[in-house]
């Protein structure tokens, strides 16, 4: 697949998983490119936003680059966006996690997971394979989850979960102690809060039909 | 609801699989990418990949391993050995690797924990902790040092095995975890290569201890003992090397064996 056909942008910020993610795009044939350049960003077919670890780092790496403003940009223009994991929570207005306002793309908020629910306790990071169900009705599902069966085991590590203010921007949840946002979307905005580059095969199902999106969003037919 | 895993271990020397008994008689088991290959089409739930290479002028070669291992496999990797600083944490998170396991640096230098955990984040570092039982006739200290007692029972060792350090095994997990690991990667040194199951008894204390998600490690020699150490030892995951690596059992029926005794475990799903 050349440039011609459209790439998709990997922001290229401070966190580890940025590799994982690039390769992932690549094992299902895109045309990836980890990139901190406002106008790569622009002119791709869709952006993923990885991400591991603390958002106020990735928000401050998000500043100094001066990505901020080019993502929210390239949101209007109805290209899709992704965003796995910390990539995810960053999409929402603020994180209880740090001072810095997130992206704002989603209304809501993001909050630390506390280590007992109900006098039960679990342990933080919420780290491992769970199963997430699917709770809007089918028609609503971004298509980047047609074809993953309810229940699929994804893997998760977090120790933030999102609060989406408007529970119609979730998509998809998952249990532990209590009822975590797995998937949110808005639009064409979607976040992950587990990772699909380490998901094996329906992880990478769901990039696979990221980047046919992101492709067919921009009028460019698919390989 | 959060599934228990299960890691194949792939202790590496000089780019190559191996596995000993106790640390030594090392057979060879393979290429690294090979047996990744397989275990990720069997399901493992993550890799783990240990650098046993004695000199470091060949730690090259691990980073070429995890670079080609995390093109093809997509699961959790985490990569230990021979991690020293901040630095050697990067190279190993841009060659591929998910999390970092660090152990004799961290006993030294305790602090690395907290850096790089504030570095990259918690959630990819793992602290391994090699832990022996305390003899009856009492703790002999290093030449020169004072006997310091391990109060839970287990202490740490370093260098394999071979180095006794001062700190309690149990103290040294809670102590870890407040630096920031995200993880523990528990090792019997007692156990370790002997095929009688894991040391139970330090994987409950560990895991009751803190409030992180701790691995099993050492004495897997049939799948009860993986049972045993996730129902028993109430670990999070059980690490497991050459009950995989030799054919004896494959994750595919460990995970059917831990399913029938009400373990939650994620289901097989052929991978292509």
């Amino acid at each position: 697949m050349n440039s011609e056909n459209g790439y998709i942008a990997v922001v290229n910020h401070t966190a580890a998983n940025i590799h994982s993610v690039d390769k992932a795009l690549q094992k299902v044939g895109a045309d990836a490119r980890v990139t901190a350049d406002a106008a790569e960003l622009m002119g791709a077919a869709g952006i993923v936003l990885p991400g591991v670890g603390a958002s106020d780092a990735a928000m401050r790496a998000l500043m100094r680059l001066d990505l901020v403003n080019p993502i929210k940009e390239f949101a209007l223009t109805g290209k899709p966006v992704l965003g796995v994991c910390l990539g995810m929570q960053v999409l929402f207005d603020s994180s209880e996690e740090g001072q810095l306002p997130g992206l704002s793309l989603i209304p809501g908020i993001v909050r630390e997971m506390q280590p007992s629910v109900d006098g039960v306790s679990r342990k933080i990071p919420h780290m491992g394979w769970n199963a997430v169900q699917f709770i809007r009705p089918g028609n609503e599902v971004p298509q980047i989850f047609d074809g993953t069966p309810q229940d699929t085991h994804f893997y998760f590590v977090h120790s933030y979960e999102c609060i989406p203010a408007s529970e119609d921007d979730v998509v998809a949840v998952t249990n532990y102690g209590s009822t975590i946002c797995a998937v949110v979307a808005r639009d064409n905005v979607i976040g992950t809060q587990f990772h699909p580059e380490k998901s094996q095969d329906r992880g990478l199902d769901i990039y696979r039909r990221f980047v046919d999106l992101s492709l067919s969003a921009s009028g460019v037919k698919a390989n | 609801m959060l599934t228990r895993r299960i890691i194949p271990c792939l202790d590496i020397d000089q780019g190559r699989v191996v596995k000993g008994t106790s640390f030594v008689n090392l057979r060879d088991a393979g290429d690294p990418a090979e047996l990744a290959e397989r275990y990720n089409r069997e399901g493992a739930d993550e890799l783990v990949f240990l650098d046993i290479t004695a000199s470091s002028d060949a730690r090259d070669t691990m980073v070429d391993v995890v670079q080609r291992v995390s093109s093809q496999v997509f699961i959790p990797l985490t990569v230990g050995g021979g991690i020293r600083s901040v630095e050697d944490v990067r190279r190993m998170l841009e060659a591929g690797a998910d999390k970092v396991s660090i152990n004799s640096a961290a006993v030294e230098r305790p602090e690395l924990i907290a850096e790089a955990s504030a570095e990259f984040g918690a959630q990819c570092i793992v602290l391994a902790i090699d832990a022996k039982r305390e003899p009856d006739s009492g703790f002999v200290a290093l030449e020169g040092e004072e006997p310091v007692p391990a109060e839970s029972g287990w202490r740490v060792y370093t260098h394999g095995g071979r180095r006794p350090t001062a700190l309690d095994a149990v103290k040294w997990a809670k102590l870890g975890t407040e630096l920031g690991a995200g993880e523990i990667l528990l090792t019997s040194m007692d156990e370790d290569g002997q095929k009688n199951g894991y040391d139970l008894a330090l994987t409950r204390a560990i895991s009751r201890a803190v409030n992180v998600p701790v691995i099993a490690s050492g004495g897997a020699g049939n799948l009860e003992h993986l049972h045993d150490a996730m129902s028993e030892g109430e670990a999070d995951a059980v690490l497991a090397a050459t009950i995989f690596h030799y054919g004896e059992y494959t994750i595919a029926e460990a995970k059917a064996y831990l399913a029938e005794r009400n373990v939650p475990v994620r289901p097989f799903e052929p991978q292509t």
